[in-house]
């Protein structure tokens, strides 16, 4: 076990290693010149010639990149051309707002995917088990930013039940934070809840058919007991793998969410700086949501021991 | 399982044709919408009228029987803008799943095949797909500049590692077989053996994965230019004129809507196909690739 953790934490390390040479070189080998953007539109060939300089913009390329990486494992990003900033710590002000509705989107999506998922995989072939499953490719299918003004238009426009968009702090109130949380989280977990459910399903089908459910069948256990019990604990590996892989899903997703409800997260702070050309901002908070993707499927993996004990490594 | 032994296709005759739609509904269903609308974005310059041009006397007119689906902000036919937007989305969604397919494979059968390879290739593919896969779109058109060519290399780059993936488990599982084996043993040529012996088996996988690739590079592109980091502007595209049309929500849903909808029933269309060609080609598998 603690080889196998060793191990993986080696690999992680590596692929991290790799992410990084990737950002970096995304940023070096793009087309322009990187002093010129930092420098602005109105400066001078002196100008951007000696910024050159004083960034190291003329060393070799292997030099450059291990000067940066020595500073990123510093946890030093770089500054915002824009606001000057630490980036790292413009992404701290941000997490927040991000970390809220991430976490609302897993609390509302997980437990309803894979009720979903045993319900359809329960009453296969039935209307139930085909509305269910057709919901799930319709949530595959709809993009965030249609679903979002969707929800605005009719919750919070036409039944004016709701807060159109914007984000109140925790700190400042904690129900209207909840409040303003509820629909950003529905537009956001959709594609997740139908990810989780269509795998629940099959596995669950899959696990159905087996001699062991048979048996508790026989026995005469009551079916929920079977569902929960026998065959959902069975299922566990293969759900826990698709929420973690299905965290990419939801990155992206914020990315498009905060934007439609105006939400300042991260994914604004990117989108901001898109327009700006802020890359160093860019590059920051690509290597992050990286690093963070690549230490859940981490977790991820080792989970597995605690959800199957017949699983040892 | 090589191309040959798939079940047929439907024939002509009506009852066949009949036979075959009552047993892949969904098949058919995507199948049919999408046609309609490859079709259409085809042949909107004969029909679907000027998506270009402002006209702010009639500015957020609601739907009628002279616009469709009314105008927008700026007074252009809000009808014409989505038939004209049909185009870039299929085009980027075709293009993406041809041209990750092909450079997936080929890397994969490398990868599969030659295990030095392995090694080092799937590891830099790892890195690849540990950066969200929209954020290194966004960058890459950000640093690299808008037009369609740079929206569809900022989407396929990465979804080349999940064809990598596929197509190297196939190939691993069929390296080893005795059919190929003999090849090799009768001194049949590598690229023979590669291109006669392997690639049939991942032909099936193949075909469904495109059709999800389709669909995912048909929702990245319309995000992208949603977060104005797509194709140039002008261009009538879904995400942008819903990202322009956005303020203008409560006064005139449809600029928001329509494009929304015609997006969404895009990407339902060839997720239906791509789920009907997944339970014809393979009945066994019930799970997405």
């Amino acid at each position: 076990m603690a080889s196998y953790i060793l191990k993986r934490l080696g690999s992680t390390a590596l692929v991290l290693f790799l992410v990084s040479i990737l950002v970096f070189l995304l940023l070096r080998l793009a087309p322009g010149d990187p002093a010129a953007v930092l420098a602005g539109d109105n400066a001078s060939p002196e100008q951007i010639a000696r910024l050159r300089v004083m960034l190291g913009l003329d060393d070799a390329l292997p030099i450059q990149f291990l000067r940066w990486f020595g500073q990123v494992l510093q946890g030093n990003l770089g500054v915002s051309v824009y606001s000057n900033e630490p980036v790292l710590s413009l992404i701290g002000q941000r997490a927040e707002a991000t970390l809220s509705i991430t976490f609302t989107t897993l609390l509302i999506a997980v437990p309803l995917a894979v009720t979903m998922g045993v319900v359809a995989a329960h009453r296969a072939g039935t209307w139930v088990d085909r509305a269910l499953m057709l919901f799930a490719v319709a949530g595959f299918s709809l993009p965030a930013f249609v679903v979002g003004y969707l929800l605005v238009y009719v919750f919070a426009l036409q039944l004016q039940v709701m807060p159109v968009q914007g984000y109140v702090p925790i700190a400042e109130d904690v129900g209207r934070w909840a409040w303003h949380l509820v629909l950003p989280a529905v537009t956001l977990g959709l594609i997740y809840t139908a990810l989780i459910a269509r795998i629940t399903r099959a596995t669950m089908i899959e696990i159905l058919s087996e001699d062991f459910i048979r048996t508790a069948r026989a026995k005469g256990l009551p079916m929920t007991r079977i569902l929960l019990r026998h065959a959902l604990r069975n299922a566990g590996v293969p759900i826990v793998t698709v929420i973690g892989i299905g965290i990419a899903l939801l990155i992206g997703g914020v990315v498009v969410t905060e934007t439609v409800f105006n939400i300042p997260g991260i994914g604004r702070l990117v989108v901001d700086a898109i327009a700006r050309r802020d890359y160093p901002v860019i590059q920051g908070v690509i290597l992050v949501c990286s690093a963070i993707y690549v230490l859940l499927n981490l977790l991820t993996d080792l989970s597995y021991t605690l959800i199957d004990p017949r699983i040892r490594y | 399982m090589s191309v040959t032994s798939l079940p047929p296709a439907a024939e002509p005759t009506p009852s066949a044709a009949w036979l075959f739609a009552r047993r892949n509904p969904t098949l058919v269903a995507g199948g049919a919408i999408l046609a309609l609308m490859t079709l259409a974005a085809i042949a909107a310059p004969l029909f679907a009228g000027d998506p270009i041009t402002i006209n702010p006397a009639r500015r957020l007119r609601p739907p009628s029987s002279e616009h469709w689906l009314g105008t927008d902000q700026l007074g252009r036919d809000v009808f014409a803008r989505v038939v004209w937007g049909a185009r870039v989305s299929l085009q980027v969604g075709l293009l993406v799943a041809i041209v990750s397919v092909a450079l997936g494979t080929i890397i994969g059968l490398i990868v599969g095949y030659f295990r030095t390879a392995d090694a080092l290739i799937t590891r830099f593919m790892d890195g690849i797909m540990a950066i969200p896969a929209i954020l290194l779109a966004i960058a890459f058109v950000a640093l690299a500049g808008a037009s369609v060519w740079i929206v569809i290399v900022a989407i396929v780059l990465p979804e080349i590692p999940r064809v990598v993936r596929l197509v190297r488990s196939v190939v691993l599982s069929v390296r080893e077989a005795p059919y190929v084996d003999a090849a090799r043993a009768g001194g049949t040529r590598l690229h023979v053996i590669m291109t006669r012996h392997i690639l049939p088996s991942t032909i099936a996988p193949l075909i469904v994965q495109a059709t999800y690739i389709c669909a995912a590079a048909i929702i990245v592109e319309s995000a992208l230019s949603f977060l104005g980091a797509g194709v140039p502007p002008e261009t009538p595209t879904w995400g942008s004129m819903i990202a322009q049309s956005r303020s203008f929500l409560p006064r005139a849903p449809w600029t928001v809507f329509a494009p929304g909808f015609a997006l969404a029933l895009v990407v339902l269309s060839v997720n239906l196909l791509g789920d009907g060609l997944r339970d014809w080609l393979d009945p066994r598998s019930g799970r997405r690739g």
